[in-house]
């Protein structure tokens, strides 16, 4: 059995080799710091397996490559930040109306607007569900090792081409920019999930078909299946429509497929949360601190947990609900003026505190702050 | 809503509204009236006065004779209306 | 009395039975542009340009953005591609690139190209990658219900130039060109034989290939302008057209006005897809 592959990447890195192995093979992309090394890697990387690299002449061109490429066929992505996120935000609303799969991985700095390109922050949680106009359902995954990096980047693609939907990656730049040494995966050990494709004669083919799981199967350009893809609101054959009885039909099936099966996308990670009576919730580089305070917090006896959210969007309600049913107090961390701790005040029953530790002045929480905060509450 | 047509399928010949007299034979270029949308084109530009306006302003071939099959009516058609029955 | 037809016997004379069989089946006819539309006329030229060629239905993919013209692909049975305003040639270039044996044809406005898709249009035409674009420019947005364009003349009218256009126009054909377009032409919905010569040319040219088309939207800037109905339309185009060869010899006053239509440029520029191919190859392990 061959040596498992060795290497000191940084996270933007880890993303490149992660997509590969799901499958990318077309990248197209517009330079923005902290993201720029994912576009380089894949420009590197690309050729080597005959995948395409192109670089566009911004971000809205990116997108707009990136949604073509895969309607026609292929695995793709881009990777920007806040500002080229926002550029973005209309065709990815069209990648849902059209339930395409792709990825996009925001490596997440200070904002608004300029911000702060080489600092971090997590201010962009909000916006991977709301930033697009109309009702969508976001999916959005927040990785913070390297290693979750590749996994979660593996993770996203599957989720992309099971659900037809964009995937969003938030990553924040310190991960996408601090090295650690990994242990690759090797091929086949994790799981690649690719689009279902149509079985049925073109005539009988619809492109948007209401099926069981309410997931089309989705043919590439020149299988035969000439089908209308189109962002106005649309029937089942991908004719645009004014009716109501499809219309609403449409926008069900664009929730629903993910919502009735958020059980697959969850992915939770939870220490020590059986007796905690108050618990850290956290994402991205956060959680990292929250793991480390955790431990220092048990060993001088507190009863304390913590949670990790990989899934962020759709937020786990259900999750947080059970693993926080026991707590008196939740501390959300967050490099942020307070996002995700809007979701968490949601779920939880009122009896339960909610605290904010907030930072964004473009630096990490440390595992001493979350000590202190936690001092603070008990 | 409803479909028009189906492409492809032979369409109704002119049916009362034509001066037409089939006993001469099919005509120059067959007219789908549900398709053509009386924008005019046809019959202005006709170089031989083939077409005559219907009352709904439609055309309806009332010179056969003159048609030369120059084809400028059904290239100018913007509904593919005019099909030549030239074989 | 038989049928008198002195002409001899003619292909082309067929091809109006042909075109129907491109048709989308299960969408519904008659179209849903106006009355006399030059939409139509492109849609019908462009057909018999793709029948002359041969090609199959499953290569072609039709990208628009938004705008009357941008709603052709969804009445024909190719690949249908119909994004956001302005996008087209963003969504094409990313099918181009990922599927190079795919023909991709952008069917876009004066505003869709010009105004918000300007950034997208220069690039396409600079990396000369192997789209073809035909922009039915009509001088105004008539979706939207009759604004000024970037082609919109000095002067005109329209709803956002209620007193006057203050602006100069684009001339997209100038524009590709200099931004190293390698097949640039024009044509009106009149001269549509040449049109559909055009386009068939466009089509086979390996690099990126501009027509744009002279169209008619007498909806609105005609009716704002004062310029008749359809056929007054199609008749002015007639008399404002000058062939290129008689252009060359006329001066910059007497073409004030003009139309120069027909093959204005070409050369045989490399094209993207080609040159990143013969790059890739010197990659270990690239195609």
């Amino acid at each position: 059995m061959a040596q498992k592959e060795r290497v000191l990447v940084m996270g933007n890195q880890a993303c490149v080799l992660g997509a590969i192995y799901a499958g990318l093979r077309f990248y197209a992309g517009y330079p923005i710091t902290p993201s720029t090394e994912v576009a380089e890697g894949c420009a590197r990387e690309l050729p080597k397996i005959s995948g395409r690299f192109i670089q566009m002449e911004d971000e809205i061109g990116s997108i707009a490559a990136v949604i073509g490429a895969s309607i026609s066929g292929l695995k793709s992505m881009t990777a920007t930040s806040g500002p080229g996120y926002s550029l973005m935000v209309e065709n990815i609303g069209y990648a849902y109306m059209t339930e395409t799969p792709i990825v996009i991985i925001n490596v997440q700095r200070g904002g608004p607007s300029t911000g702060l390109p080489t600092k971090v922050s997590q201010s962009d949680t909000m916006q991977a569900q709301w930033g697009t106009h109309g009702d969508n359902t976001a999916i959005a995954v927040a990785p913070s090792t390297i290693y979750e990096t590749f996994t979660e980047t593996v993770r996203a693609f599957n989720l992309a081409e099971r659900f037809r939907t964009p995937v969003t990656i938030l990553l924040d730049e310190v991960i996408g920019h601090s090295r650690q040494v990994v242990m690759l995966p090797e091929p086949g050990e994790l799981k690649v999930t690719n689009r279902v494709k149509p079985t049925c004669s073109p005539e009988e083919f619809e492109a948007f078909a209401m099926t069981p799981n309410l997931v089309s199967p989705m043919p590439a350009y020149g299988d035969g299946y000439r089908y209308v893809c189109t962002g106005l609101t649309h029937d089942p054959r991908g004719f645009t429509t004014n009716r109501p009885d499809e219309i609403a039909p449409k926008l069900y099936k664009l929730r629903h497929k993910i919502v009735d099966y958020k059980d697959e996308i969850m992915l939770l990670r939870d220490e020590h949360m059986d007796d905690a009576e108050v618990a850290f919730i956290s994402y991205g580089s956060v959680s990292r601190a929250a793991l480390q305070a955790t431990d220092i917090v048990r060993k001088a006896g507190f009863k304390v947990g913590t949670v990790q959210l990989f899934t962020v969007w759709p937020f786990p309600d259900k999750e947080i609900a059970e693993l926080c049913r026991n707590c008196r107090k939740v501390i959300v961390g967050e490099l942020n003026m307070g996002q995700i701790i809007n979701e968490v005040r949601r779920v939880l029953p009122p009896d339960i505190e909610v605290h904010a530790l907030q930072r964004y002045d473009g630096e990490i929480l440390t595992p001493m702050q979350l000590v202190e905060k936690l001092e603070e509450v008990l | 809503m409803t479909d028009s047509d189906t492409p492809g399928q032979t369409k109704e010949r002119p049916g009362p509204q034509s001066k037409y007299d089939y006993k001469n034979g099919p005509p120059p270029l067959d007219i789908n009236m549900k398709w053509c949308k009386a924008c005019n084109i046809c019959i202005a530009l006709c170089p031989k006065e083939v077409f005559e306006p219907n009352r709904d302003g439609k055309p309806i071939i009332a010179r056969p004779e003159n048609c030369t099959q120059c084809t400028i009516c059904w290239v100018h058609c913007p509904d593919l209306a005019i099909t030549s029955n030239y074989k | 009395m038989t049928i008198v037809t002195n002409v001899t016997k003619d292909k082309e004379k067929q091809k109006s039975d042909v075109i129907l069989k491109y048709l989308r089946p299960h969408k519904a006819m008659p179209t849903v542009w106006c009355a006399g539309c030059g939409n139509g006329i492109v849609m019908t030229a462009i057909i018999r340009a793709i029948d002359n060629l041969g090609l199959s239905k499953d290569e072609v993919v039709m990208v628009s953005g938004i705008g009357c013209s941008s709603r052709m692909p969804i009445y024909l049975d190719f690949n249908a591609l119909h994004t956001t305003h302005g996008r087209a040639l963003g969504f094409a270039t990313g099918v181009k690139f990922a599927r190079p044996e795919l023909k991709v044809i952008v069917i876009t406005g004066d505003g869709d190209a010009l105004a918000i898709g300007g950034n997208h249009f220069i690039h396409a035409c600079r990396r000369n990658i192997d789209i073809t674009t035909i922009l039915i420019n009509n001088n105004i947005y008539g979706m939207t219900g009759g604004q000024g364009s970037p082609t919109t003349p000095a002067h005109s009218f329209s709803t956002t130039t209620p007193y006057g256009n203050a602006e100069k126009q684009f001339d997209p054909c100038c524009l590709a060109q200099a931004a190293g377009a390698s097949f640039v032409g024009r044509g009106t919905v009149y001269h549509t034989p040449q049109l559909e010569n055009l386009i068939t040319q466009a089509i086979q040219h390996r690099g990126f290939s501009l027509v744009e088309v002279i169209s008619n939207c007498h909806t609105y800037y005609g009716r704002l302008n004062k310029l008749g109905d359809a056929v007054n339309m199609l008749n002015d185009f007639k008399d404002r057209s000058v062939p290129l060869a008689k252009a060359q010899k006329m001066s910059p006053e007497d073409l004030k006005g003009k139309y120069v239509i027909g093959l204005l440029h070409k050369d045989d520029k490399t094209e993207f897809c080609d040159v990143y191919d013969e790059v890739m190859a010197k990659v270990k392990g690239g195609k």
